[in-house]
C-alpha cells in the first residue's frame, strides 16, 4: 500500500475511533435520561427527576467531547479526502446537511433546555425538551449512518454517474431507505444502548458497593439491567443477523475475512475461535461448528461460502483486523447477555443490590461495551477496504492528493496529543461527578 | 439555482458570524472586560446553554456546501490544510474551556481555561476573517485547480487585515452581548466603554479594508454596477454602522448588537455580492478559479437539497427564537441549579 493511503487512513481511523467513544454513550444515555424524564413528569416521582438531573450532568460532558472531536470529522472529507468529496459529495452531502440542519440542531438546543432550564420553563416544555433532545441525537446517528450504507452498498437507484466520473444524486427516498441502512442503523442504536444501560449500571453498581445513595443506586441498576438485556438480546437478533445477511448479499470478501474462510467450500462450517493465518492462507487451531456458516448465510446447510483464497489480493481487505474485531464484537455481545441476564433474575429475585459478587462484575463490565462498539464498526469499515464507496470507489483513489504525507503525519499527531488530554480530562470530570454523587434526597 | 445556493450558503455563514460573534467576541474580550471571578462566569453563563447551537451554523453551513459545492469544499479544505487543522484544533480547545473552567473549584484552573477561552477565541476571529481575506484576494491555482496553501501564504497582509478587522469588529459585538447580558453595574459600563474604542476601530479599520480591496481583486465592483439592487448590500452596512455609534451614544446594548449584526451582514453581504460567480478566484486574475458553474453539484441535487435545506432552517430559527427567550435577560449567576 502507498504511504498516502496508509498515513491518511489512519488519520481517519484515530480521529472518528476518539470520536466515537462519544456518541457511543450520547444515543444510549439520552434515550435513558428521556426515560427517566417521562417517569418524572407522568408519575410525578422525583426521585426520576433527580436521576434524569445526575445523568444529564453526565450527559453535557460527554455531549462537549463529542461536539469537540466531531467538528473535524465534519471537515475531514474535505481536507484529507478531497477526492471522495469531489467525487461522492453530490450524494452524500445532502445527509450530512440534512445531519446538521434537522438533528444535530435539535440536540444542541434543547440540551440547553434540559440541563439549564429546568426552573425556566413549565415541566412539560422541560419533558419535551428531553425527548426532543433523544429524538434529535437518534435522528442525528440516522443520518450520519445512512452515509456510511451508501459507502457499503451504493443502491443503484440512488444515483447515477456523470460523464465527468461523478456521482449524482437521483433518488433521495432510495438513498434513505438503502436496505443496507435500516439493520445497521438499529444494529448501532442497540450498541449505544446497551453501553448507555450498562455506564448507567455501573454508577448503580459502584454505589450499591459503596453503600452510598441507595435509592439511586437502585434506579439506576434496576434501569440499566433491564434496558441494557432487552438490547443486547436485540443486538444480537435480528439486527445482528439481518446486519449479517446484508454483507453476504453486498460483500463476500468481508463476509470471507470476518469468518476467516479461507477455502471455497459447501458446508463451510463455523469459526468460533482461531487465529488467521493470510501468507499460509488457513485458520489455526480452529473450534469449528460443522457446516454452521453455510446455514447462517445462506439458510443452506450445504451451500457453498467463497474463500480468501479465491478472491483477487487487491479486492481482499485486511484479514486479521477484520476477523478478530468481529469475533471481539460477538463475543463481547454475548457475554453481555449472560451477565446482563443474571442480572435480570437476581433483580427478579429481589437480590441484585445486595449480590456483591455480581456488583463488581457490573462495575468492572462498563468498558466492554465501548470496546464492542468500536470493534463493530472496525469490521464495517476495515472489512469494506480497498474501496470507499464498495466497487464504485477505491481507498487509494480518494485521498487529497495536494496534502502531502508529512502534513497528514503532522496533523495526526497534534489531534492524538489533544484528544489524550481531552479524555484524560474527560475522565476526572466523569469521575468527580460521580463521586460527588446526585443530590440529596433531604429536599423532600 | 447555484445563485440560489451561493445566498444561502452566504446566509448560513452570517448567522454563524453573528451568533458565534457573540461568543467568539466575548472570548476575545474575556480577560480585559472580566474582573474577578463572578464576571468572568457571567461570560460563560451568558453563551453556556446556546453556544452549541451557534457552532451548529458552521457545520450545517459546512454539510451544505458539500451538498452544493463538492468541488469547492474539496478544494479550499484540502488547499489550506495546516491553516483549517489549526481552526480546528482552536475550536476544540475553545469548546473545552467553556465545559470545563465551572466543574473544578480552583482559581489555578479557572485561570487556566480562562486564557485558553480568551487565546482561541481571539485566533478563531482573525482566522476566519483571514479566510473571508484570501477568498476575496483568491488563491493561486496550479493547471490542476489544485493549490497548497502554506501559514505565509494564508497570512498574507490583506488577509491579515482583513483577520484584524474581524478581531476587532467581533471583539466590539461581544462586549455589547455582556454589557447586555450582565448583571453588574461596573461591568457594564466597561464593556460599553470598550465596545465604544473598538467601534472608532471597527470604521477605521472598515475603510481601511474596503480601500485594500479593490486593488487586491480587480473588477470588484463590476456586479455593482450592473446590477444597483446590489447597493443596498453597502447601505445596510453603512446604516447599521451609524445605528451602532447612535446607540453605544445612547447606551442601549440591545439596538446596539442588533446593528452591529445587521452591519456585519452587511459586510459580509457585499463581499459575496462582489465576488459572485467566483467563490474561490485564481490570484491576481479577473477570471478563472472556482466559481458557482464549475464547483456545484448538477442542477437535480441542487433543486431537492435547496428545499430541505430552506425547510429545515425555518424550523430551527423557530424553536431557537423560543429557546432564546427562555434565556433572555440578564445573567443571574447566583441562580440555582446547575450553571456555568
Amino acid at each position: 500500500m502507498e504511504t498516502a493511503v496508509i498515513v491518511n487512513r489512519a488519520h481517519f481511523a484515530a480521529l472518528i475511533m476518539f470520536h466515537y467513544i462519544f456518541p457511543a454513550l450520547t444515543m444510549g444515555l439520552s434515550v435513558m435520561i428521556a426515560v427517566f424524564k417521562s417517569l418524572h413528569y407522568f408519575r410525578k416521582d422525583e426521585r426520576y427527576g433527580r436521576a434524569a438531573r445526575f445523568w444529564s450532568k453526565i450527559f453535557l460532558l460527554n455531549f462537549g467531547a463529542g461536539v469537540a472531536t466531531g467538528v473535524p470529522m465534519e471537515f475531514q472529507f474535505g481536507t484529507n479526502w478531497a477526492r471522495f468529496s469531489t467525487i461522492a459529495g453530490g450524494v452524500v452531502g445532502p445527509g450530512l446537511m440534512m445531519e446538521g440542519v434537522y438533528a444535530f440542531f435539535l440536540e444542541s438546543t434543547f440540551l440547553g433546555i434540559v440541563l439549564f432550564g429546568e426552573k425556566r420553563v413549565s415541566p412539560f416544555v422541560h419533558w419535551l425538551s428531553a425527548v426532543l433532545l433523544a429524538f434529535g441525537t437518534l435522528l442525528s446517528g440516522f443520518f450520519i449512518t445512512v452515509t456510511d450504507a451508501f459507502m457499503q452498498h451504493p443502491v443503484s437507484a440512488a444515483y447515477r454517474a456523470t460523464p465527468d466520473h461523478r456521482l449524482v444524486l437521483t433518488d433521495l427516498g432510495a438513498y434513505l431507505t438503502n436496505p443496507y441502512e435500516l439493520w445497521m442503523y438499529l444494529h448501532t442504536i442497540s450498541g449505544s444502548l446497551i453501553t448507555g444501560a450498562m455506564v448507567v449500571a455501573a454508577v448503580g453498581a459502584f454505589y450499591a458497593l459503596s453503600r452510598k445513595h441507595a435509592e439511586f443506586s437502585r434506579i439506576c441498576l434496576k434501569s440499566g439491567v433491564i434496558v441494557g438485556l432487552i438490547f443486547s438480546a436485540f443486538a444480537a437478533f435480528p439486527t445482528g443477523a439481518k446486519n449479517g445477511e446484508q454483507v453476504v448479499t453486498t460483500n463476500l470478501a468481508k463476509l470471507a475475512a470476518m469468518e476467516g474462510q479461507f477455502k471455497t467450500e459447501h458446508g463451510a462450517p463455523l469459526a468460533l475461535i482461531g487465529m488467521p493465518d493470510v501468507p499460509r492462507g488457513a485458520l489455526l487451531d480452529p473450534i469449528y461448528v460443522p457446516k454452521l456458516l453455510s446455514y447462517l448465510a445462506y439458510g443452506d446447510a450445504g451451500a457453498a461460502v467463497r474463500g480468501i483464497n479465491e478472491i483477487p489480493k487487491s479486492d481482499m481487505p485486511p484479514v486479521e483486523v477484520t476477523y478478530y474485531a468481529y469475533h471481539i464484537m460477538i463475543g463481547l455481545g454475548m457475554a453481555f447477555i449472560a451477565i446482563l441476564g443474571i442480572g435480570l433474575l437476581l433483580l427478579l429475585a429481589g437480590r441484585l443490590q445486595t449480590s456483591r459478587w455480581f456488583l463488581w462484575l457490573l462495575l468492572l463490565a462498563w468498558p466492554f461495551p465501548y470496546i464492542a462498539n468500536e470493534a463493530g464498526w472496525c469490521v464495517a469499515e476495515v472489512g469494506r477496504q480497498p474501496w470507499l464507496v464498495y466497487g464504485l470507489l477505491r481507498t487509494s483513489a480518494g485521498y487529497s492528493t495536494n496534502v502531502s504525507s508529512g502534513e497528514v503525519v503532522f496533523t495526526l499527531i497534534g489531534f492524538m496529543g489533544l484528544y489524550f488530554v481531552l479524555g484524560v480530562l474527560f475522565l476526572i470530570l466523569v469521575g468527580k461527578t460521580i463521586s460527588q454523587g446526585p443530590e440529596q434526597e433531604a429536599a423532600q | 439555482m447555484t445563485t440560489l445556493w451561493y445566498s444561502m450558503l452566504g446566509c448560513m455563514l452570517i448567522a454563524f458570524a453573528v451568533l458565534d460573534g457573540l461568543n467568539l467576541g466575548a472570548g476575545a474580550m474575556h480577560l480585559i472586560l472580566g474582573r474577578g471571578n463572578d464576571e468572568r462566569r457571567t461570560h460563560f453563563a451568558a453563551v453556556g446553554p446556546l453556544w452549541w447551537g451557534y457552532e451548529v451554523w458552521l457545520l450545517a453551513a459546512g454539510g451544505s456546501m458539500v451538498s452544493a459545492f463538492p468541488i469547492l469544499y474539496a478544494k479550499s479544505f484540502s488547499g489550506f490544510y495546516l491553516v483549517l487543522t489549526l481552526v480546528l484544533w482552536m475550536l476544540i480547545i475553545r469548546g473545552s474551556s467553556i465545559e470545563f473552567r465551572q466543574q473544578v473549584d480552583n482559581d489555578l484552573w479557572r485561570g487556566f481555561w480562562d486564557v485558553c477561552y480568551c487565546i482561541s477565541s481571539a485566533l478563531l476571529a482573525i482566522l476566519f476573517g483571514a479566510a473571508v481575506g484570501n477568498v476575496i484576494r483568491g488563491v493561486p491555482f496550479n493547471s490542476n485547480m489544485d493549490f497548497t496553501g502554506s501559514f505565509a501564504l494564508a497570512l498574507n497582509p490583506y488577509a491579515v487585515l482583513v483577520g484584524v478587522l474581524s478581531l476587532v469588529y467581533l471583539s466590539m459585538h461581544g462586549s455589547l452581548f455582556i454589557a447586555l447580558k450582565t448583571a453588574f453595574e461596573e461591568h457594564r459600563v466597561r464593556a460599553l466603554k470598550a465596545a465604544g474604542i473598538l467601534y472608532a476601530m471597527v470604521v477605521v479599520l472598515i475603510v481601511l479594508t474596503t480601500a485594500a480591496s479593490f486593488p487586491s481583486r480587480h473588477g470588484l465592483g463590476a456586479n455593482f454596477i450592473h446590477h444597483p439592487i446590489l447597493l443596498l448590500l453597502p447601505i445596510i452596512t453603512i446604516t447599521g454602522i451609524i445605528g451602532i455609534g447612535c446607540s453605544l451614544k445612547a447606551k442601549n446594548p440591545l439596538s446596539g448588537l442588533a446593528a452591529s449584526a445587521m452591519a456585519l451582514a452587511g459586510l459580509m453581504g457585499s463581499a459575496g455580492a462582489s465576488l459572485y460567480p467566483a467563490i474561490l478566484p485564481k490570484l491576481g486574475q479577473a477570471s478563472g478559479g472556482l466559481t458557482v458553474y464549475n464547483t456545484s453539484a448538477p442542477q437535480a441535487d441542487l433543486m431537492l437539497a435547496a428545499v430541505l435545506n430552506l425547510v429545515g432552517v425555518v424550523i430551527v430559527i423557530g424553536y431557537s427564537t423560543y429557546v432564546h427567550k427562555v434565556f433572555g435577560g440578564k445573567v443571574n449567576i447566583h441562580e440555582e441549579g446547575p450553571a456555568y
